[in-house]
């Protein structure tokens, strides 16, 4: 196998005088998909916008396929194959859902990026964007505002996918909906992190699994095995423990 | 008839305001901008186009030709130069930017062409009219509405059809969520700027060629620009376009009733629509 797709090394990152990760270790390699699980103000979104570029950080501090690529900007992130479902979505506002897809599709075309993903396939995966075109995105339920935002996400072709908090808010139906999705995405070979505050849920749908406490990795494991108590007290604090 | 007439010219009026609000209202839907050198843009563009007319005997749409791209080239030099420098959430830094560039600006048009007024020979046409059912009608004034209505038509189709126009709205709906998708902020703004400068470029001509202009006549065009796109909303191309015509219409019926009251007709209405519906007649609340 060749060596992670992504790795974090030492990674800090700062809200001005407040310093939200103390160093972060972390990898993945391509095709797996890791669970970033860990309490709120844990660090878990201030990882994922660190990694794309939406915060400063030291250019050694990421590094993807060998290169230093901390602190490249969003846009380039992008070009590279990194694609983010934001924490709060984050749809253009005032705009229908399929220009909001198009935005995504426009882009990946300016920037020479090809993948498996269309709109078309989109519509395959969730039906309801197809009859929801039209309607501007405002009005959708939160479920389906969520669609879009993953929709959005995967017409950049991603290689690497970061999903922050996609079940955050939605009724069980729907979180089931959209996690049934993912087996199509990590089928086209695209690796992806999760954020996922539900640990069952993470730990299902992922390979490997971190745990964030106060801007620090706390457990580091394979989902299967590690325990219920190993991420309970990982969660909420005590002995650093790895599995 | 007489009020009837008021209306026309007030309407004929709104189609210079709009050339000018277009380009505010895009830059400020965009990036939250407000150009106060908006109007020194304008002036600068009319004093180079009559002085191209005068140094090489160009009429005035062939000075239109060549003034439209250096237009939409110094629009993009702009914000690559200074505004994506002061961009972002705070609006202050952008305001004093542009306000920076408007004292420069206008002594730099001081140095250059001294404070005299001048105007762009138009070879007869800013003094032919048309005569329909008894109202006499600037052949001038309604090629500058023609202008408009197409500038405005076309502004609008490019930002709802056109890939560059997706990616403006995006970007001015979420910036940081426009990145996230692949867009590169800063040029998309450029190219925002570039629009925006890139019409005055037409409104220069007109307005050079239906009075005359000096070095320091910038800031009352701001003014009708603001006003404009204050009254029809902020950030909507169609709010620019119907503001400028409300503007145009206020005025010209004020300055019926008595010719002193023209331009502060405009600043009432102005007023009375920020107290009342400050989101504009077209704004969302
Ligand atoms: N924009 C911000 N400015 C200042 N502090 C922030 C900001 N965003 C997050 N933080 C702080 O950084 C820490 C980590 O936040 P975050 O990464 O959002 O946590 P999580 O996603 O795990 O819930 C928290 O203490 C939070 O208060
Ligand atoms: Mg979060």
């Amino acid at each position: 196998m060749s060596g992670p797709i992504l790795s974090t090394h030492g990674l800090i990152a700062r809200y001005g005088d407040f310093q939200a990760l103390y160093g972060i270790d972390f990898e993945i390699a391509a095709g797996e998909a890791v669970a970033l699980i860990g309490a709120n103000g844990a660090g878990k979104s201030t990882f994922l916008r660190a990694v794309m570029g939406l915060l400063p950080v030291a250019p050694d501090m990421v590094r993807m396929e060998g290169s230093n690529i901390g602190g490249t900007a969003t846009d380039r992130m992008v070009q590279m194959g990194v694609a983010i479902v934001p924490e709060g979505r984050r749809l253009f506002a005032g705009m229908s859902v399929e220009d909001n897809l198009r935005v995504a599709i426009d882009q990946a075309e300016r920037l020479g990026r090809k993948g498996g993903w269309s709109l078309p396939r989109l519509h395959d995966l969730f039906p309801i964007l197809k009859e929801k075109a039209r309607t501007p995105v405002q009005s959708l339920s939160g479920g389906q505002q969520q669609m879009v935002s993953i929709g959005r996400a995967l017409l950049c072709q991603p290689r690497l996918l970061l999903c922050d908090e996609i079940s955050l808010g939605l009724a069980p139906k729907v979180i089931r909906e959209i996690y049934a999705a993912l087996p199509e995405v990590r089928a086209q070979g695209t690796s992806v992190i999760l954020v996922e505050q539900d640990v069952g849920l993470a730990k299902q749908a992922s390979d490997r699994l971190y745990c964030l406490l106060e801007g620090r990795v706390t457990l580091t494991g394979r989902s299967i095995e590690v325990t219920r108590d190993a991420i309970s007290q990982a969660y909420f604090g005590g002995s650093h423990a790895v599995v | 008839m007489q009020w009837f007439d008021a209306l026309v010219q007030g309407v004929l009026l709104g189609g210079m305001y709009a050339q000018y609000a277009l380009g505010m209202a895009l830059m400020f839907g965009v990036m939250k901008i407000v150009n106060v050198s908006h109007g020194d843009l304008v002036i600068l563009l009319s004093l180079v186009g009559i002085s191209l007319s005068s140094s090489f005997g160009l009429g005035p749409f062939t000075v239109m030709v060549a003034l439209v791209p250096l237009a939409l080239g110094l629009g993009w030099l702009l914000q690559k130069a200074i505004l994506n420098k002061v961009v972002g959430e705070d609006p202050l830094p952008s305001l004093i930017a542009t306000f920076g560039l408007s004292l420069a600006l206008q002594n730099l048009m001081l140095q250059i062409w001294s404070a005299n007024s001048r105007s762009l020979p138009g070879g007869g046409i800013e003094s032919k009219s048309i005569q329909i059912g008894g109202i006499y009608i600037g052949l001038l004034p309604v090629i500058v509405l023609v202008f408009a209505v197409a500038l405005t038509w076309g502004l609008d189709l490019m930002l709802k059809r056109s890939r560059f126009g997706r990616a403006l709205r995006a970007a001015a709906a979420d910036v940081e969520a426009a990145a996230m998708t692949g867009i590169n902020p800063r040029r998309v703004y450029a190219s925002a700027t570039a629009i925006a400068v890139g019409i005055l470029g037409f409104a220069a001509v007109f307005q050079s060629l239906r009075s005359t202009v000096a070095p320091a006549d910038g800031g009352a065009q701001l003014i009708y620009a603001f006003e404009a796109v204050i009254i029809g909303g902020m950030g909507s191309v169609w709010g620019a376009f119907i503001g400028s015509m409300v503007l145009g219409v206020t005025q010209a019926l004020g300055f019926r009733i008595d010719p002193g009251f023209g331009v502060l007709a405009g600043h009432l209405v102005f007023l009375l629509v920020l107290a009342t519906r400050p989101q504009g007649l077209f704004g969302k609340a």
